[in-house]
């Protein structure tokens, strides 16, 4: 089988080159996509995100992928968003006071800790999978694997059943969303050595049992 | 639960290490995506170079060699020296920064801050202070130019405003301590990590394994900084953080 072709959206932000590496160390072949029309004979579709979400979602919106990740998410083709991106797929954030594009209910809020909780959340965390069987985590421990955050908002979705893992941080938060073959993670694979690479060759393992389009 | 971070540090200028890493498994010590490896295999928590390049024309190299690690290291790695500009900055983090270190500049504009913190995100901004004792022995005053020269800055003062301006993290060196080797300046560590809501990491001094620990549980720093203690061999990664994990300091193994 070829590798599978992984879409990675670029919105403008300054990490891609990280993400499409850790794509291709774990055998997929990343095509970097700027609009809708470029999202075809892919796999699967990655939406990565740093820096500030009210530009995350413009750029978004004013390419029209925010309408290519919504319908890609509704017939459940294999995704996987980063971060911001994460972030973006719920219905609203307190950064900003932007609202996001709204493909899951729920929103994102600051972190509100005790001051010797430092914000951002930086640094190696430890997760537990609530999901165990999703095939994001396959290979991994259900609980103790660290993964690197680096993130001042986090997501709170209505629904728990959504939540894939769980993080504590003076109090536990969502570090990962998982339905279907749709995945998103609050952490950033990408910067996470051996596990964070475990992460993308699971995702890259769903979209090589996906058919093209 | 959220681990303090290990971080060796590199110096480089015009693509090569300053002193060299002295590892017996590297082939080339002074190639610093190879000395960026080991670190990565040694399972440092991030790593950061220093480009201490003089002329703007060897600077570009530094471009190169951190688009190599970021190709081959999937870590946290950061970048400072010589970056003046927003425009300096974007184009370190398009080369696979995934932060940049602001130190002279950030005095010299401290807008620069404030407009890269807007663009990039203040995850990605972090504000190096090297700061002395004062005569008085209370307080601390912000030195630049690799602690050359003073300045009419109060560090814990100038900590806060770099935050308010828009730095995520905060670097901390102590010029006292650089290169000594006789521990971290705690208390210089606690004042800044007590005054800002962001992360510390701590820098200058390290020589005994304690002196980690002392910092991160005393100093409240979030991450600590070493240079030539890791370059020369004296620990590696893994045995820092043995120590500290049996000093019952949360550490990623």
């Amino acid at each position: 089988m070829s590798a599978p072709k992984i879409a990675v959206i670029d919105n403008g932000i300054c990490n891609l080159r990280s993400v499409t590496k850790a794509l291709e160390a774990v055998g997929s072949t990343p095509v970097v996509v700027h609009e809708p029309g470029e999202v075809k004979n892919v796999e699967g579709l990655v939406l990565p995100g740093v820096g500030a979400l009210r530009d995350c979602v413009a750029a978004l919106r004013s390419t029209g992928l925010d309408r290519t990740v919504r319908s890609w998410i509704e017939e459940d083709r294999p995704f996987l968003a980063v971060c911001l991106g994460m972030q973006a797929l719920f219905e609203s954030s307190e950064e900003g006071n932007i609202s996001g594009l709204g493909v899951f209910r729920g929103k994102v809020i600051r972190f509100r800790r005790p001051p010797e909780y430092k914000i951002p959340h930086m640094g190696w965390n430890s997760v537990r999978f609530v999901q165990p069987e999703s095939p994001l985590a396959a290979g991994l421990s259900r609980e103790g694997e660290s993964f690197y955050f680096v993130h001042s908002f986090h997501c709170v979705p209505e629904d728990p059943g959504l939540v894939l893992a769980e993080c504590d941080y003076g109090g536990v938060f969502t570090a990962a969303i998982g339905r279907g073959r749709c995945f998103a993670t609050q952490f950033h694979p990408e910067k996470s050595q051996a596990k964070g690479l475990a992460i993308y060759r699971n995702f890259v393992g769903v979209a090589a049992g996906a058919t093209v389009r | 639960m959220l681990s303090r971070r290990i971080i060796p540090c590199l110096d480089v200028t015009a693509g090569r290490v300053v002193k060299g890493v002295k590892f017996q498994e590297l082939r080339d010590a002074g190639d610093p995506v190879a000395c960026a490896k080991a670190y990565d295999a040694q399972g440092a928590d991030e790593l950061i170079f220093l480009d201490i390049t003089a002329s703007s024309d060897e600077r570009k190299i530094m471009h190169d060699v951190v688009a190599a690690t970021a190709e081959q290291c999937f870590m946290p790695v950061t970048v400072g020296g010589g970056l003046r500009s927003v425009s300096d900055i974007e184009a370190m983090l398009k080369s696979g920064a995934d932060k940049v270190s602001l130190n002279t500049a950030a005095i010299k504009s401290p807008q620069l801050v404030a407009d890269a913190s807007l663009r990039f995100g203040n995850q990605c901004i972090v504000v190096a202070i090297d700061a002395k004792r004062e005569p008085d022995g209370k307080s601390w005053r912000v030195y630049t130019h690799g602690g050359r020269n003073p300045t009419e800055l109060d560090a814990v003062t100038w900590a806060r405003q770099a935050v308010s301006l828009g730095a995520g993290e905060i670097l901390l060196t102590s010029m006292d301590r650089d290169g000594t080797g006789a521990g971290y300046d705690i208390e210089l560590t606690r004042a800044i990590s007590d005054a800002v809501e962001v992360p510390v990491i701590a820098s200058g001094g390290a020589g005994a394994m304690d002196h980690f620990a002392d910092v991160l549980d005393q100093g409240h720093a979030s991450a600590v900084l070493a240079a030539s203690l890791f370059h020369f061999g004296t620990f590696t990664v893994p045995q820092v953080k043995q120590y500290l994990a049996n000093r019952g300091i949360p550490v990623r193994r």
